[in-house]
């Protein structure tokens, strides 16, 4: 087995622990954390897939991707408090 | 497969593996802060390895370029993201579990219904 495939494994393993975080809850914030996880972790799906199939444009999707992982995180934030300051 | 095709597939695996040990934070700690304590440090680590692995695999100035500034990124907003979800957090008045001993913020705080104030 190739061990990108292991990591491949794992991060579908996280994504499916933060699905269940969102799910469970209890509270807003840890659903919005959770979202958070289910982003990252697919950046970095994708990131792996390009190492995988040895796709050199992913390096670009990547670097796109962490650019607006910050405005997830924020407007995520902005979503728990309810627009409050 | 190259000495640099290897350690490249051990950042990447790395920092899968450190993704995976912050998600299983998720799981198993108590309350809001602590676990996002352990995802935003776990994420933001876990993905830069990632990042460094990719460049590893496809080594060229270009890349270096994405890839250094990516993790520049990733590293500088990952810390100012997970601050910003605590404070939403902690000011829409998420329950802490029943094991915190004090909380500085309530003190200061003359609207908290825990201040004493």
């Amino acid at each position: 087995m190739n061990p990108v495939d292991i990591a491949l494994l794992l991060l579908g393993a996280s994504i499916v622990i933060a699905v269940g975080r969102i799910l469970v809850g209890p509270s807003k914030a840890d659903r919005g954390a959770g979202a958070d996880v289910v982003f990252f972790g697919f950046v970095g799906i994708v990131a792996l897939l390009g190492l995988r199939l040895d796709a050199e444009l992913v390096v670009d999707v990547v670097l796109v991707c962490t650019l607006v992982g910050f405005l997830a995180a924020l407007s995520l934030a902005r979503l728990v408090s309810g627009g409050k300051r | 497969m190259t000495p640099l095709e290897a350690i490249a597939v051990t950042c990447a695996v790395a920092g899968a593996a450190v993704f995976a040990v912050g998600a299983l934070g998720l799981v198993r700690l108590r309350d809001f802060y602590a676990r996002l304590h352990g995802i935003s440090i776990a994420a933001a680590l876990g993905t830069a390895l990632l990042l460094l692995g990719l460049l590893l695999w496809f080594p060229s100035p270009a890349n270096a370029l994405k890839i250094g500034l990516a993790l520049l990124v990733q590293l500088a907003t990952a810390a100012v993201g997970g601050n910003a979800l605590a404070r939403a957090g902690y000011l829409a008045r998420t329950p802490v579990t029943a094991r915190t001993r004090r909380d500085d913020l309530a003190a200061a705080d003359p609207e908290h219904p825990e201040s004493g104030h």
